[in-house]
């Protein structure tokens, strides 16, 4: 996983509530074996208007010539909901989104993020809309420090909280397998303790 | 302390907890499937690492399957590439796997606690958002990324932050016709979507009590659809009369030991809740979704709502983006809206229990001629018995397709789907935009209130309207 400590990026506001992993990563998408190819497919039913993703929606945010390039995703309440595949993320990934910001996220998918080095910035609702304001209809960079917990636009700054451990993650960008299997005497002990029908 | 059902089964599976690091916790059961394993294996043999425990890893095949043939390529040739890799990754990583047409086949929640693979007490998880459903047997159960999955095969352990806990309480006893569906939809429409988002939801109280384990697997299924990381039901006496005897339960004396270590999983008098919320069993009535979240929902008697009825400007965009996606009109009575589609099956409503109420509904009764509906099975023992108790054949005489088992048209993987415009009557778990085809309108719903649709057209009041022939030409 790469390494993440600060990072400044085009923001693109994307103002719908509850945008769920349907909406992100539609399911015929999701039967491949590996974890690339799902980048041309993020958001395809409001990003294309045909089945096929020919022809580009010239309304969805994420078409317009001013977001082109975008890293930051803005968004409303429980960005993420519902299922819990990891092809969500990394679809937002392969697009380009190195962080996502939004009042609240669902927590499969706030999890999912923080496995791959996407960085989920919990803000407070009026935050948000502070930076929707400052985002709508204006080509924004965004200055995320991961070790100060900050985000900046302009004269703006906001500070987010986030898990020690997870943030030591990202920073590190660590291999949580191999960082769990070096606790293997623990788990072992543990399995002893188990009851015979477990 | 008195403590809840949930801290307990944290303290139980508790390995690690030390400042600085996400605590470690035990895995006792591994679920998984075609779609969210094959890049967590990958990952295995990129690292050249063993499936630790593969005894506790069991696989299924289910999210893309054809439900018209058991052929592996019978639904594509992505499908059959995702489902051939599963048999070779269980193969090549000693994993026992139920495949095509196996007689334990099935949906991968319905399959687990069917073969007595859910136990109570335990910590389940899968690649799957649903998984919440195995909390009904007081087990903590939840959904997990790829990645998350890799971590399991490869420690059988997970890092997972402490949740917060909520009781939800549902008294006194629910009318009769009111199903667990209902129950559960009724509570999303009180929390709103994201109303138990980083909670571990407790359900109880005396409706809850009484309902079977397969009432009480509808309800915990859902817990994801209002946020919750997990839903729980402290086990009883019937949580341990459902498992006994099964395949993979214990038995002899370990059932003996199991049993009584079983009763000790409930939340103890006293036992503080972060959260709250208590509804009436005799105030819930039938539901049917009208937006595109599970919260969206209403009453079978009531209207479609206006976004004016929203304070929150955020509320009032989504019930305008909703009524457009779902061409609605707000002020359209319920029952007056048409489907043309209906579908009874996904691992909300497909048990034996779901085929039953839906049948007593059906019998006797045609399906609408404008209305294509199917009944798809949970898994092949459900599908069997159905057949055995003639369930099938009222499906199929009313003018059904029944076919076979798989996660089908609640999530659209394989070549069920609707097509653009199609207004479908679903007891599946969600309503999202595309979620059953794009462009596609799915409503939310009781297996009895589908079948009752299937019939009439559009959706019907059962406690103030009979199924009568009047409704086969309304």
């Amino acid at each position: 996983m790469e390494k993440f400590t600060t990072h400044q990026g085009l923001v693109v506001p994307l103002d719908v509530a509850n945008v769920d992993t349907d909406q992100i990563i539609p399911k015929q998408f999701l039967q491949k074996t590996e974890r690339v190819g799902f980048g041309q497919h993020l958001f395809h039913d409001w990003r294309y208007l045909d089945e096929h993703g020919l022809e580009n929606n010239p309304e969805f945010i994420l078409n317009a010539d001013r977001y082109q390039g975008a890293s930051i995703l803005l968004a409303r309440e429980n960005f993420g909901c519902g299922s819990s595949r990891e092809h969500a993320p990394w679809a937002l990934q392969e697009y380009g989104f190195k962080v996502i910001v939004a009042p609240s996220f669902a927590d499969i998918f706030y999890a999912n993020c923080i496995n791959i080095g996407i960085v989920p910035v919990k803000l407070s609702e009026a935050e948000i809309e502070q930076l929707f304001q400052l985002t709508n209809n204006a080509e924004q960079q965004m200055t995320v420090n991961l070790s100060e917990q900050t985000v900046t636009v302009a004269e703006h700054s906001f500070t987010f909280s986030l898990d020690e451990f997870h943030k030591y993650c990202l920073e590190q960008g660590i291999d949580s397998v191999g960082w769990t299997l070096n606790k293997l005497e623990l788990i072992e002990a543990f399995e002893r303790k188990l009851p015979a029908w477990q | 302390m008195a403590t809840t059902l949930y801290e307990k089964l944290w303290q139980r599976h508790l390995i690690e907890e030390k400042a600085g690091e996400t605590p470690l916790i035990y895995v006792d059961r591994h679920l998984i499937h075609e779609v969210t394993s094959p890049q967590a294996f990958a990952n295995l043999k990129f690292h050249n690492r063993p499936v630790r425990r593969p005894e506790r890893t069991i696989a299924t095949m289910d999210h893309n399957i054809s439900t018209r043939s058991v052929a592996i390529d019978a639904a594509g040739d992505g499908a059959a590439n995702q489902l051939r890799t599963l048999e070779k990754n269980c193969n090549d990583f000693g994993i026992k796997l139920f495949g095509m047409g196996h007689k334990n086949q099935g949906i991968v929640h319905v399959m687990g606690p069917e073969l007595g693979l859910t136990l109570p007490g335990q910590v389940i998880v899968c690649g799957d958002s649903h998984t919440a459903t195995h909390g009904a047997f007081g087990a903590l159960a939840f959904g997990i990324g790829t990645s998350e999955v890799e971590h399991v095969f490869a420690t059988q352990t997970l890092r997972q932050t402490k949740a917060k806990t909520m009781k939800i309480e549902v008294t006194g006893q629910v009318a009769p016709g009111i199903s667990a569906k209902d129950i559960i939809l009724a509570i999303i429409g009180k929390t709103g979507s994201a109303g138990a988002t980083g909670y571990v939801v407790e359900y109880c109280g005396q409706a809850i009590s009484a309902l079977t384990m397969e009432q009480r697997m509808t309800i915990c299924n859902m817990s994801i659809e209002f946020g919750a990381k997990a839903g729980l039901i402290a086990p009883d006496q019937t949580t341990f009369d459902y498992i006994e005897g099964r395949e993979y339960a214990p038995s002899g004396d370990n059932w003996q030991a199991a049993v009584a270590d079983w009763q000790s999983l409930k939340t103890d008098d006293g036992a503080e809740f972060d959260a709250v919320l208590t509804l009436k069993g005799e105030d819930i009535k039938a539901q049917v979704t009208w937006g595109t979240t599970p919260g969206q929902v209403i009453e079978v008697d009531g209207i479609v709502p206006s976004p004016q009825d929203f304070s929150d400007p955020v509320e009032q965009e989504s019930c305008s983006k909703a009524l457009a996606y779902m061409g609605l009109t707000a002020g359209t009575k319920i029952t007056d809206i048409p489907v043309n589609k209906v579908f009874i099956g996904s691992c909300t409503n497909s048990r034996i229990e779901d085929l039953r109420a839906a049948a007593a509904i059906v019998k006797g009764h045609k399906v609408s001629s404008s209305v294509d509906a199917i009944v798809v099975p949970g898994s092949y023992r459900v599908r069997e018995q159905a057949e055995r108790e003639g369930l099938a054949q009222i499906f199929i005489d009313a003018g059904f397709e029944w076919r076979l088992p798989g996660c089908s048209m609640c999530l659209g993987m394989n070549d069920d789907r609707l097509a653009e415009g199609d207004r479908c009557a679903s007891t599946s778990n969600r309503n999202f935009e595309g979620r059953q085809g794009r462009g596609s309108r799915t409503h939310l719903v009781s297996p009895e209130m589908a079948a009752a649709a299937a019939i009439a057209g559009h959706f019907v009041d059962l406690s103030t309207t009979a199924l009568s022939t009047s409704a086969l030409d309304a």
